[in-house]
């Protein structure tokens, strides 16, 4: 086995007297995609916010590509490579679809105390954001404002953004909540489109894109980790239905 | 003709610049040197409120003691002056490094806080430069200080005589509106706009967001002061009231009015207060003569009904008028 | 040291402080409650005292004026709400910041308008008018009453609101809106009541300090921005909060520019501290604000459940 990308040792977050991770041991392999499923309030999100830098865990360790990032802040771990969207969209909205990208590319390419040259005449830094949004189908449309376009459209400007950094591993934040069939139809093509390219971590819901899209999936119940393994062999251990598919399915 | 502005507000812009570049001439001609005199105290005023548009308008910072920088600035020129120290060199620098390391120590701790926490916290540091200046009795305290002779500067870029200071606010006000649109729209101000409306999604974007606004604060900080320099220079009278807190808010209430967030808003924001602060009470004095004090209950009327009503302020109003025009034009 | 000096500032302390708590507690409720910035709050300070003068003037009795006091600046206070403050609630800050300011401006030329541009004295009646003898030191009676007064709003307010059903939605309302509004509570009506409310406690305060300083315009320009220090130094939202940074405060500030000269002259030359003093005592308060909001920037007693 090669070294793993992400690695989380005994990694605990309580509130107060909620334990909300409770000794999370995760590895997670270069390019491919990784998935983490769970039940709702099983910490997903605590982690992941744990995990971007937007909260500092109560112990434990998270080494990403064997840098201890455990304590640096949010830009600089986007620096080191690990982008992020969010579950509930969050684009500068007021901005066009290729000024937010732009932004993206802006915030990994180099510092910004630069004062006097405009961004729109950076050609390079333009089609680098181009070539971002036609990857997620948003080419025909970057002039439209982020708080005009349709919210699948919204979720796909997320995954151009989280693109653009230039990340070694993005972690998806549920990029498919709140959409329809045909919008999570498009968006798992997306993801698909992705795979051997950039790891993915992904946390998610819908279950169907789950399962289509995943190589290694983990699955998290009340703020630990239960299993890790391929597609097939989570789907029969037995420990994981009961615990989460057989609440759901019963 | 191609090459003129296109909309509506555009054009106006211009004419107004060309205007103000040709206004000391004008009033010679129409011999009303009491106007050059107001056009210069609302160009002051213009630069101040373009610098606090800067961190307000694009940044979201809503600071409630951008006065401050008036009076240090003003002050820069006020203390040597009462040293004998004329040289405008040293005036300026000192107003440059004064403004911002006063802007760098506050704006390091006001900006860990957010919104109503900001306003107030930028109120307090202020109020505590307002206060150190009413003591300080050797330049005066509460009585403040009388300024003999402008900032000394060579001979082609002299402050003597009101032509002169007009066209040396003229020309600050010129950089400054240059530089804010340079910024804006360079990688600097991206950051800055974009961490307005959505700071946590910027952190993640990799920029820490808190150093550039330090950085747009101090840049803020050091035009404001720039400009009370030049109003130290242009009333001769300074006194530790040019940064009360109500100075503070006129100042946000000019940017309001001209609309936040866009290059000459706080142009003609500050030209429509200096305005109604200087015609109002004449126009109330028409309606009746003991009305003349009167004046700031029609001000505060327009105030509440500006909020209320006038989103956006006068460049609202103009880009308003554009896209209304852009429709009729496109039908 | 002269100790009956030191009570006696004490005392002074005691009366800024608890004027400031009159002041502050409709602050922080509106603040928390409505998340509105009403910096006209101190022009129902001024109304306060206004209304109170006039009836004195007018030969009622001093009672009489407190109560038209409270009724007027409750009926204003309601007016302002429900004609401006309403619409603005979901609106930036800086409209909150705008609108009062205009608001202050209206209030202060109508008082102008109506009264004249010279302060208004208010004589007080006989009753309240003596001196206390406690051993050497002499008490002005209307001091004490000022901080009796004080105290008793503090507590009819804190069992209001510790007790009734009104203080449980607003204490619900400072730490989570959200919620009082999914309980279907009629909203409107409840930020009305706080807000008329608010009016008539600032009102109260303007009122019991005019026969001291006399009424005059823009008496609440001033002391608002303190009561807004008072109102972050406490916490938002929180009444207890406010009562406890109002009494730091207040007494902060007097014994501040009592004794700060004399502590001064410890450290440097008698010159240099008595420059220096009245300043730093002014700053005194701005300073603590500055430090507790860089370091607890949620206040020192924010209200229970608020993030």
């Amino acid at each position: 086995m090669t070294e793993p990308i992400l690695r989380i040792t005994g990694l605990c977050k309580n509130f107060g007297g909620i334990i909300a991770t409770d000794n999370v041991n995760l590895e997670v392999q270069p390019d491919i995609i990784h998935a983490i499923i769970g039940p709702n309030g099983a910490g997903k999100t605590t982690l992941i916010a744990q995990l971007s830098g937007q909260l500092r865990p109560s112990a434990g360790r998270i080494e990403f590509n064997g840098e201890d990032i455990t304590h640096h802040s949010t830009a600089s771990r986007a620096h080191s490579g690990l982008a992020r969207s969010f579950q509930i969209t969050s684009v500068v909205l007021p901005m066009t679809l290729l000024e937010n990208v732009m932004l993206a590319v802006q915030g990994t390419s180099g510092h910004s105390y630069r004062f006097w040259r405009p961004v729109s005449r950076d050609q390079e830094m333009r089609n680098q954001a181009m070539e971002h949004l036609t990857r997620v189908g948003l080419g025909d449309r970057v002039h439209r404002l982020a708080a005009e376009v349709s919210h699948g459209e919204q979720r796909q400007l997320e995954v151009a953004m989280a693109l653009a950094m230039k990340p070694r591993m993005l972690l998806l934040d549920e990029p498919m909540a709140g959409m329809g069939t045909e919008e999570s139809a498009r968006m798992v093509e997306i993801l698909s489109g992705l795979r051997g390219d950039k790891t993915i971590l992904l946390i998610e819901h819908d279950m169907d894109a789950v399962f289509t899209l995943a190589d290694i999936l983990s699955v998290l119940v009340n703020g630990h980790i239960i299993a890790t393994d391929t597609v097939e062999n989570i789907r029969g251990n037995l420990e994981v239905q009961k615990a989460y598919l057989g609440e759901e399915h019963a | 003709m191609s090459w003129l502005p296109t909309s509506v507000s555009g054009r106006i812009y211009t004419a107004l610049l060309l205007l103000l570049a040709a206004a000391p001439w004008i009033i010679l001609w129409a011999d009303q040197p009491f106007l050059l005199d107001l056009l210069s105290r609302g160009l002051i005023l213009a630069i101040a409120t373009i610098s606090l548009n800067l961190i307000l308008g694009y940044g979201g910072m809503v600071s409630l003691g951008h006065a401050a920088f008036i009076g240090i600035g003003a002050y820069c020129v006020g203390i040597p002056a009462y040293y004998d120290i004329y040289n405008g060199w040293i005036h300026l620098l000192l107003t440059i490094v004064v403004s911002a390391a006063f802007a760098l120590v506050t704006g390091t701790i006001c900006l860990r806080t957010k919104g109503v926490y900001f306003i107030m916290i930028t109120l307090a540091f202020s109020q505590m430069v307002y206060f150190t200046f009413v003591s300080l009795e050797e330049y005066g305290g509460d009585d403040g200080l009388v300024i003999y002779l402008r900032s000394d500067f060579p001979a082609f870029m002299t402050m003597d005589g009101p032509v002169a200071l007009y066209y040396w606010i003229f020309g600050v006000l010129l950089l400054a509106l240059l530089l804010v649109h340079r910024l804006v729209h360079a990688r600097f101000g991206r950051v800055i706009v974009g961490s307005k409306f959505n700071d946590e999604r910027m952190q993640s974007l990799g920029f820490n967001t808190y150093r550039y606004r330090l950085a747009c604060y101090v840049i803020s900080g050091v035009i404001c002061g720039i400009a009370g320099m030049l109003l130290g220079n242009f009333t001769s009278f300074i006194s530790p009231e040019m940064m009360s807190w109500i100075r503070s808010g006129e100042l946000i209430f000019m940017v309001v009015m001209g609309g936040t967030g866009s290059l000459f808003g706080p142009l003609m924001g500050t030209g429509a207060f200096v305005f109604l602060e200087q015609y109002l009470p004449e126009f109330m004095k028409l309606l009746r003569e003991s009305w003349l004090e009167y004046w700031h209950l029609p001000f505060g009327l327009l105030l509440v009904a500006l909020v209320l009503f006038g989103k956006g302020g006068i460049h609202g109003m103009l880009t308003r008028l554009d896209a209304r025009r852009g429709r009729t034009e496109s039908d | 040291m002269d100790w009956n000096l030191l009570l006696t500032q004490f005392m002074n302390g005691l009366q800024l402080g608890l004027l400031l708590f009159l002041l502050a507690s409709g602050l922080t409720l509106i603040f928390g409650i409505m998340d509105f910035i009403n910096l006209s709050h101190g022009s129902f300070y001024m109304l306060g005292a206004y209304f109170c003068g006039s009836v004195v003037a007018r030969g009622g009795s001093f009672l009489t004026g407190i109560l038209v006091a409270l009724v007027g600046a409750f009926i204003i206070g309601a007016i302002v709400e429900w004609v401006i403050a309403r619409r603005l609630y979901r609106e930036d800050h800086l409209d909150h910041v705008l609108v009062t300011f205009g608001l202050i401006l209206i209030f202060d030329t109508l008082v102008h308008i109506i009264w004249g541009p010279a302060g208004m004295a208010i004589p007080l009646p006989d009753f309240l008018n003596g001196q206390i003898t406690l051993g050497t030191l002499v008490l002005p009676i209307y001091r004490l009453v000022i901080i009796l007064g004080g105290l008793l709003v503090a507590g009819i307010l804190s069992i209001m609101v510790t007790r009734s059903r009104l203080g449980m939605l607003i204490r619900a309302g400072a730490s989570n809106r959200t919620m009082v509004e999914a309980l279907g509570v009629n909203i409107h009506r409840l930020f009305l009541v706080v807000f008329a409310i608010g009016a008539a406690m600032s009102a109260f305060a303007g009122m019991l300090i005019a026969p001291i300083t006399e009424a005059s315009i823009g008496m609440g320009n001033e002391i608002i921005i303190i009561a807004f220090v008072v109102v972050i130094v406490g916490g938002i939202g929180s009444i207890k909060g406010a009562f406890y940074a109002a009494i730091i405060i207040g007494l902060m500030d007097t014994l501040g520019r009592s004794y700060l000269d004399d502590l001064l002259k410890v450290f440097m030359s008698v010159h240099h501290a008595e420059t220096a003093a009245p300043a730093l005592s002014s700053m005194l308060v701005y300073i603590l604000m500055a430090v507790v909001l860089a370091f607890r920037p949620q206040g020192l007693f924010p209200p229970a459940g608020a993030r």
